[in-house]
């Protein structure tokens, strides 16, 4: 068994709108390992969204603890997970999240500016393909395209983790396919755990582990003894 | 160069009319305060050096005939660090070339040379020999207004004899830095010169030999000014001594200082106003944009920006505005400046200027304008690095509208829906709307204020040379002279009617409360001078005591009926109880009003004169000059008619000319807040728009909303803007107000429609620009795009 990346014990999230509580997380026990490929499914509002903001050091639990490596993340302060973000973690969303008024590159750039360790932003684009779309604004490309660029910007840190959030929840199969392909690759190459919330039960298939969400709590994991290259995910 | 930093350039290239409609309203502000900064510091390094260099007395003095023994005695009073005496007199010049009356101011230079204090700068050509009798220096500037050279000569009129001086140089003195002549408004080198004389020659015409009749005396470190003033008095009371003042009442220093200190006032009220507004106007265009750019905010968060990162980036993006609008006002501010010292070039007669608007003056403006700036950012800016990072990912909340009892009222009303949109987004953003309403009313006021001075000038010389002094021109006698000298004066050509007055100087006192004025001594029922209340009434003055204006009235704390001691100055220095028989209220000076028999009765003298008021026939006028200049006993002329002339030309260039700044800054003003409140709500309101046109609303009944809100704070926001521009102008007319006039504020509506004018046009013009990027708008990207 590799190396546990991820740890976390009894996290909630609670909500407070008014009156109301809502608990986005209900006590989420979870292991994730070095160099796994992890699939979040579940319905809508059932906390995947809430669990990987967690993980990223986007925000705090409720309650529970939250490990990455040694390092406990439960209540860091701004400054570390800042830190944490920069040097660990690479997002990607579902809606790409480009800056506008950057090129391709310049959106790589905006991450390689700041990481400790990172490749040039051409090298990142020309892993997902794009290597000749380096200087077109976000506007002049397709949502595939742009999709792509994200995972580019994620990737050119080198990071550890990459955390995708319906990476391609915006796009059509034939290009969510694209996007998977090059999600798998990096997976392989350069042995990045990686955690994907999706909608698409098919796509769980090109996953080591799939993890089943409910009402914030986690309601089965199974592991795939066979593994479907993402060429072969149609839907 | 970092993504961050291209984001930075690309997003201000994308708002450059925005910025640039903020920049300059700052530019406004850099400006003012560059001039005004500039000129405050240049003109006051520049009198204090000159002052310094050409050591200006501190106190000064005439007095009758005094005699030389005296200056030892002066010079011995505590505080006193150097004593100079001169003779001073006034005569009429007749210079070739000139068909008007001049009149110079002549004054003694000692024979070994310069004088010790208020030394002459000797420009062109050298000082009289000192034992000549025709020999004269003169200031330069009247040199030059009357053509004159070295070696030319003109004649004077001194004591009974026309006597010819040639000029030997030409100079420039610290006292006459304001050349204004006796009786006139604004200096006028043509008519009125310096002359400088040897002593003997002086005293010869002046009837001075062994004596002087004027002293002007500098003053150690320490001295006490009041004191010394006091001890000159009392040494030269005997002798007929006029009072001896400070600098503050000097003319030529009383009218530096007042402009300096209208300067300092300048730069302490009108920038603040600019930079307010400036920050106003970051501040919200910043909030739209941190609005806009939650999602990138997120993003750079969770690639792991840190806060003070994203706070940098956002404050350098108004530190970009800040940029252009320094920029821009540090050129439009030195160009004000310079023009301001052309300008002091034409008044005042310095010679040098140190043009200072030197480094610090720049750096602080500079610095002025990027704080106003950051305190309209870093609000803002902190609220983006403060956003949390989730949930900085989701698109924000719509606003939320509540049903108040004014949406019920609207409902009440029938109003059309347009028209309810209007209303609710101005009551659901009620700090927004009001600081735009207050930046479009303070445009308004920036016309209104300025605009009451021509009306109220106008109102003052029209009370002063209208009304009070409708004579053509004065001649004043070298001495008191018996009344038969009207008979020979109205004999001479183009004179009509002849009035005669007596002047004099006086301390009016009541307890320890003393002013030192002049009282106007005239028969009852004049015609050409008159003595008049403010509300354009004549005013009797009565034998038997005095009528003074209000203003001395309450200097002196004395009301109707009350008994002031009045000493007569330049004579027996007799003192008098007088009984106030009246106060009235007039624009100009303190003046007091005596009846001339009753003032001869009093000083036991026989009716005599000292001044002679004449009406003309314009066509001889130029004959009477020709006749005056021949006149003995005539120490200056004032022609009235040019004096009004050459005032109201001034006044209406100069009015012209600040009017067309202040229309420029206000319009500045509103475009900037009119169409970045205009382009702010297009951003907001665009998906609003839209889906309003896809429902079948026409563009103009969309744009209607646009164009709506926005004129409708530009309208309600006039008003507040008369109201605003007349207080200020109120508070202005108050501090101008001094010894010498009291502006009196007229209000005249069409000041008003002006300004709205301006101001309405300008905010329309900037709504349509807006509505044009409306009319371009793509219906469907608008909707397609993510909040
Ligand atoms: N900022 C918030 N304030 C209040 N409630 C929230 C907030 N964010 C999320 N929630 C609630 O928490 C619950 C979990 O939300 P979360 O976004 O994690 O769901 P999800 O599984 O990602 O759903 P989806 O598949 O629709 O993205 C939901 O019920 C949601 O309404
Ligand atoms: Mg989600």
């Amino acid at each position: 068994m590799s190396e546990c990346v991820f740890r976390t014990e009894n996290v909630t999230k609670v909500y407070q709108t008014g009156d109301v509580k809502v608990f986005a997380l209900a006590g989420v026990d979870l292991e994730l390992f070095a160099g796994e490929m992890t699939v979040l499914l579940g319905p809508s509002g059932s906390g995947k969204s809430t669990l990987l903001n967690i993980l990223g050091g986007l925000d705090h639990a409720t309650e529970g603890r939250v490990w990455f490596r040694d390092q406990e993340l439960t209540d860091m302060p701004d400054r570390g997970l800042t830190k944490y973000r920069r040097d660990h973690v690479g997002f990607v969303f579902q809606f790409y999240n480009l800056v506008p008024s950057l090129t391709a590159r310049e959106n790589v750039q905006l991450v390689t500016d700041v990481s400790p360790n990172p490749m040039p932003a051409e090298e990142a684009l020309a892993l997902v393909d794009l290597a000749d779309r380096m200087d077109h604004f976000p506007s002049e490309m397709s949502g595939g395209e742009q999709q792509r660029v994200a995972i580019a910007r994620a990737i050119a840190k080198r990071p550890e983790i990459l955390l995708c959030d319906e990476p391609t929840g915006a796009l059509d199969s034939a290009t969510g396919v694209q996007v998977l392909e090059v999600l798998a690759d990096i997976n392989e190459r350069f042995g990045t755990t990686t955690v994907i919330i999706t909608h698409n039960a098919e796509i769980q298939r090109m996953a080591h582990r799939v993890i089943q969400f409910q009402d914030g709590k986690i309601s089965s994991v199974s592991t795939n003894e066979e593994r479907l290259a993402p060429a072969e995910i149609v839907w | 160069m970092q993504a961050l930093d291209r984001k930075l350039l690309r997003d201000f290239q994308r708002l450059w009319r925005q910025a640039l409609a903020i920049a300059l309203v700052l530019a406004c502000g850099v400006a003012i305060l560059l001039m005004a900064l500039g000129t405050y510091k240049s003109l006051s390094d520049t009198r204090e050096t000159y002052y310094e260099r050409n050591r200006f007395a501190d106190v000064f003095s005439a007095v009758k005939r005094a005699p030389e023994h005296l200056i030892a005695e002066l010079a011995a009073i505590d505080g006193v660090w150097a004593v100079e005496t001169r003779t001073a007199g006034s005569a009429i010049l007749d210079v070739p070339g000139s068909n008007v009356s001049v009149t110079g101011q002549i004054l003694s230079l000692p024979i070994n040379g310069l004088p010790r204090l208020n030394v002459p700068i000797i420009t062109t050509g050298r000082l009289p020999d000192p034992v000549s009798t025709d020999e004269v220096m003169v200031n330069a500037n009247f040199a030059i207004a009357n053509n004159l050279q070295i070696g030319d000569f003109f004649f004077a009129n001194l004591n009974g004899q026309k006597r010819q001086l040639t000029i030997t140089g030409t100079a420039q003195s610290p006292e006459f830095i304001y050349t204004i002549g006796p009786g006139a408004l604004m200096p006028d080198n043509a008519t009125f010169g310096i002359l400088w004389m040897p002593k003997p020659a002086a005293d010869a015409a002046f009837d001075m030999t062994g004596a002087f009749n004027d002293v002007a005396l500098k003053l150690t470190p320490r001295a006490q000014e009041a004191s010394v003033i006091d001890a000159v008095d009392q040494l030269l009371d005997p002798y007929g001594s006029l009072g001896a003042f400070g600098r503050d009442l000097q003319i030529s220093d009383a009218f530096i200082d007042s402009e300096i200190k209208q300067q300092r006032n300048m730069a302490s009220i009108l920038p603040p106003i600019f930079f307010g507004i400036s920050a106003f106007l970051v501040s919200m265009v910043m909030g739209r944009i941190i609005m806009l750019e939650r999602s990138q905010i997120g993003l750079l968060k969770a690639v792991g920006y840190s806060n003070v990162e994203i706070c940098l980036h956002y404050l350098m993006l108004a530190g970009l505005i800040a940029v252009v609008g320094i920029g821009i006002g540090w050129v439009a501010g030195t160009w004000l400046a310079r023009y301001m010292a052309t300008e002091y070039g034409q008044y005042f007669d310095f010679p040098f200027l140190i043009f200072s608007t030197s480094l610090w003056v720049y750096a602080a403006s500079a610095i002025a304008a990027l704080l106003a700036t950051m305190l309209g950012a870093t609000q803002t800016a902190i609220r983006a690095a403060r956003l949390a990072p989730a949930i900085a990912m989701q698109p924000p909340a719509p606003p939320q509208f509540k049903r108040s009892l004014i949406d019920r009222a609207m409902a009440a009303m029938r109003l059309s829906q347009p028209t309810i949109m209007i209303l609710r987004s101005l009551i659901r953003w009620p700090l927004r709307s009001g600081l735009t309403m207050l930046g479009i009313a303070l445009a308004v006021a920036t016309i209104v204020s300025p605009a009451f001075f021509p009306p109220s000038l106008e109102k003052i010389i029209d009370s002063a040379f209208y009304e009070t002094n409708r004579q053509d021109g004065m001649l004043v006698l070298s001495h008191d002279m018996p009344q038969v000298v009207l008979e020979t004066v109205a004999a001479l050509p183009a004179i009509l009617q002849t009035e005669g007055q007596q002047f004099h100087a006086v301390i009016l006192r009541n307890g320890h409360r003393e002013k030192r004025t002049s009282i106007q001594a005239s028969h009852p029922a004049t015609d050409l001078s008159r003595v008049m209340n403010n509300d354009g009434h004549q005013v009797a003055v009565p034998p038997g005591g005095i009528v003074l204006t209000d203003r001395l009235a309450a200097h002196l704390g004395v009301g109707l009926g009350d008994t002031i001691d009045a000493k007569f100055l330049g004579g027996r220095q007799e003192t008098h109880p007088l009984i106030v028989t009246n106060t009235i209220a007039q624009y100009f000076g303190i003046g007091a009003y005596m009846d001339l028999d009753y003032v001869n009765g009093l000083l036991r003298q026989s009716p005599r004169i000292s001044l002679i008021n004449v009406s003309l026939d314009d066509a001889e006028v130029l004959d009477l000059h020709a006749r005056l200049k021949d006149i003995p006993n005539l120490a200056s002329i004032v022609m009235m008619t040019d004096t009004r002339r050459s005032f109201s030309e001034t006044v209406e260039e100069n009015i012209g000319m600040i009017n067309s700044i202040y229309i420029t800054i206000a319009l500045l003003i509103t475009i900037g807040v009119t169409y970045n409140g205009a382009r702010i709500q297009l951003s907001e309101r665009s998906r609003e728009l839209a889906s309003l046109r896809i429902l079948g609303f026409t563009r103009s009944e969309v744009s209607y909303i646009l164009i709506g809100e926005t004129m409708l704070l530009a309208v309600l926001a006039q008003p507040l803007g008369w109201f605003i521009g007349t207080l200020i102008a109120a508070n202005m007319f108050n501090s101008f107000s001094s010894d010498l006039y009291n502006l009196p504020l007229v209000i005249e509506p069409a000041v008003y429609a002006k300004a709205s004018f301006f101001v309405l046009l300008a905010s329309f013009a900037s709504v349509m620009v807006v509505r044009r990027s409306l009319d371009k708008q793509n219906l469907v990207s608008i909707m397609k795009a993510r909040e």
